[in-house]
């Protein structure tokens, strides 16, 4: 679109509108609009056990709900192309996806700063993506080639990016909270003045080792957030049959909790930064984002044998969290129907494109079976299925 | 006087010169014995003194001064941001243990016994042992775990299980044992410095034990390489395996058989994974028999893999069978005979000995 035909749009509408019709092209209004602040209240306000309530009235700006919905949009088409790959049998194993769940991901990330930790579950592709990682990494693991983030050595479960302080990506439900405490407690040790963020499941909220992490975590004051991604279902059991309890924000009993709608972007965001302070000084707290999956557990399971097809488009309809930002954007006039379709757009060629390329890249070397075994190998051996056949030494 | 300059290389990390003239040095009359609890506690200190990034944590290991006093001094010396005393939730501690060496620190985990590892045994494997193999490389887990592994006394089932074999089958893991003062100093700073997960078993009736140690290896940089069994006694009859405890009643079963003609060559593991399969082989290859010795249980023990490799590799130089001591295919008992029996004594190895050399007694004499 010629430079001349976007002024031509501009003049007929109030000067707060943004155009971007792609990251490369600058913005065509002056810095301040973009960044003038603009004043929202959450969808509900937060409910608190054991410390105040943050304010439901977030301050935002044009820049950033326009981030926020092209990074939902992408992380939507990315899941829904995952799901396309899986079918067609260029994904393997396992497959969790993480649509209608964006707003935890990409909140969280606008509170944060990459010196902070997250640590998550196996639903981890949108939230190593928040952390930066790029679709060609997430495709490319997800096929097991040699571009994927783990050089296709780990599958859907193990995405990591240390460069960006993302520790997985874990396959053992529960696992990854003593282990995200684990984080804070050296992020304390070295006097990082960070937080980390360990996320999991309604599911895994009734492990014990969660616990005994959070009852060290609390005794030893660690800047540990645990934020429990409800979305209401641990695979085909629903939480009021898994928790005796479901008020997961409570649970961790003498460590405050907050009560978020995980489908509101800025809502999150406001939790996280309030959770990140709090933590800084007072030591662990709960987060528990009521959130939602469309998909089912995972690409083996429909998602439509312990909840009924009403209730997943009801949330659709009613709850989704880039139609919200849509909505907000056109209602604030800053950007038109059409330009938000045209990022979309986009974002579905920057998908597409992605996987054309994963699908290129090849499968790993065979030597790569036995690399990275240990950090320090020793000169030691290791063997194949037949050791008189196959055997290698571990740098 | 001339002094000529010898270097020898010791390990991976130590060089010393000694003077070549003789009788300016005196052996192990003069050289000083500690124990094997002084030997662990020294290590601890070194490493924590060379390394900031080195901490402990675990049961009982700060004010209580360690439940085996292991850790004896230490929470005065280096002060509770280091050394941590944990509540008694195993999976708990042990997962924050493994966070922190992703992050890039280097925990000590101690556990109170082994048995109690198997409430963590999830963060062992899965957490630690897999993520430098899963994350290509990323995520690298420089943690050690250490504790009492195996049967103490009159302790009962709970608390008796050894669990080398286990840990030692998980490619990710290192697992040490050490025997002797030596061992534990050389091997447990190894297992700190190294920046994999180190699975480091001690045994709780050798914590009182005395050995002599050399001043190279009471020095702050003495380390021992990870993967080298060390030949304690040589011998040209029989190859017998042990590690930990076993060791030394394995010396002491060369030492009776001896008197009997049979020199046992004694190999003291030192590392479980990686196994020195070459000095192993290459001992077998020279006397032709071999007996392994271990305390745990039986099946898919440590013994099993010592054989199924020295038939892999050195079938046309055996003789006789190879032969496995063991512990008992039981529970441990608690009753006293009953315990003895399922441990194995030095007598047990003199016998599977001479089983080996074809001098054992027959059972019935042929009419």
């Amino acid at each position: 679109m010629a430079l001349s035909q976007l002024a031509h749009l501009s003049s007929s509408r109030s000067a707060n509108l943004l155009k971007t019709l792609s990251s490369a092209i600058p913005l065509q209004r002056p810095i301040s609009t973009a960044t003038t602040p603009i004043t929202v209240e959450t969808s509900v306000p937060f409910t608190a056990h054991q410390c105040e309530a943050p304010s439901r009235t977030v301050q935002t700006n044009a820049n950033e709900l326009l981030t926020f919905f092209r990074d939902m949009a992408l992380m939507r088409r990315m899941e829904i192309a995952a799901d396309s790959l899986y079918k067609a049998k260029l994904i393997r194993g396992f497959c969790h996806l993480y649509d209608g769940q964006e707003a935890v991901a990409v909140g969280m990330e606008a509170a944060l700063t990459k010196k902070d930790c997250i640590i998550t579950s196996y639903r981890d592709h949108c939230t190593f993506v928040g952390r930066g990682g790029t679709l060609l990494e997430v495709f490319a693991e997800l096929m097991g080639r040699q571009a994927g983030c783990s050089r296709g050595k780990g599958g859907s479960m193990h995405f990591y990016k240390k460069d960006s302080n993302f520790y997985g990506g874990h396959g053992i439900v529960g696992a990854q909270v003593p282990l995200g405490c684990g984080l804070a407690f050296a992020q304390k040790y070295c006097k990082d003045e960070a937080v980390t963020f360990a996320l999991y499941g309604d599911g895994a909220a009734n492990q014990g080792q969660l616990f005994e992490a959070l009852n060290i975590s609390a005794l030893w004051d660690l800047p540990a957030i645990l934020v429990c991604e409800n979305n209401h279902y641990g695979m085909g059991t629903a939480e009021w049959r898994a928790a005796k309890s479901p008020a997961y924000y409570k649970r961790g009993d003498y460590a405050p909790g907050l009560k978020v709608d995980g489908m509101d972007a800025l809502a999150v965001k406001q939790a996280c930064t309030f959770a990140k302070e709090h933590a800084l000084k007072n030591g662990p707290i709960i987060l528990e984002m009521d959130t939602y999956r469309y998909h089912g557990h995972s690409m083996s399971d429909p998602g439509s044998t312990y909840r009924t097809r009403d209730e997943i488009s009801g949330v659709r309809q009613e709850r989704d969290p880039i139609e919200r930002i849509r909505k907000l954007i056109l209602s604030h006039d800053l950007a038109t129907e059409k330009e938000l379709k045209d990022i979309e757009k986009e974002v579905r060629k920057e998908v597409d494109d992605a996987v054309a390329q994963a699908k290129e890249n090849p499968v790993p070397e065979s030597s790569e079976l036995f690399t990275d075994v240990y950090a320090k190998g020793l000169g030691v051996e290791s063997f194949g299925a037949d050791r008189k056949d196959v055997r290698a030494t571990l740098a | 006087m001339l002094a000529i300059s010898r270097q020898r290389i010791l390990g991976q990390s130590f060089q010393k010169i000694r003077p070549a003239v003789p009788g300016l040095r005196s052996y192990s009359s003069a050289a000083k014995q500690i124990t094997v609890r002084e030997a662990l506690n020294s290590a601890l200190d070194e490493e924590m003194s060379a390394d900031p990034k080195v901490f402990l944590m675990g049961e009982e290991v700060g004010e209580y001064q360690g439940a085996y006093k292991i850790t004896k001094g230490l929470l005065e010396k280096y002060g509770p941001e280091r050394v941590l005393d944990t509540p008694i939730t195993e999976a708990g501690f042990t997962g924050i243990g493994v966070g922190a060496a992703y992050y890039g620190l280097k925990p000590v985990v101690e556990f109170m016994t082994f048995n109690f590892s198997m409430q963590a045994i999830d963060h062992i494997i899965n957490s630690a042992a897999k993520s430098n193999y899963m994350s290509a490389g990323q995520i690298s887990v420089p943690i050690v775990f250490r504790g009492p592994n195996g049967a103490a006394a009159g302790v009962g089932a709970q608390h008796s299980q050894c669990y080398a074999a286990w840990y030692a089958s998980c490619p990710g893991l290192k697992v040490l044992s050490p025997y002797n003062s030596e061992d534990a100093r050389g091997l447990l700073k190894a297992a700190i410095r190294d920046p994999d997960p180190v699975v480091f078993l001690e045994n709780e009736l050798l914590y009182g034990e005395s050995y002599p140690v050399s001043d190279e290896v009471l020095d702050s940089s003495f380390c021992l390489p990870i993967g080298k069994a060390k030949i304690e006694r040589e011998g040209k009859d029989v190859t017998i395996t042990a590690f930990s405890k076993m060791v030394g009643y394995a010396l002491k079963a060369a030492e009776i058989l001896e008197k009997d003609g049979i020199y046992a060559e004694v190999i003291n593991l030192r590392s479980i994974r990686p196994l020195d399969r070459s000095t192993i082989n290459a001992s077998v290859r020279k006397t032709n028999r071999l007996i392994t010795v271990e305390e745990g249980f039986p099946q898919h023990g440590v013994g099993a893999e010592i054989c199924a490799s020295v038939v892999e590799e050195s079938f046309a130089y055996l003789d006789a069978p190879v032969e496995r001591i063991a512990g008992a295919d039981v529970p441990m008992p608690y009753a006293a005979n009953l315990e003895r029996m399922a441990v194995p004594q030095v007598e047990d190895i003199v016998r599977a000995a001479k089983r080996a050399c074809y001098r054992s007694v027959p059972l019935a004499a042929t009419a």
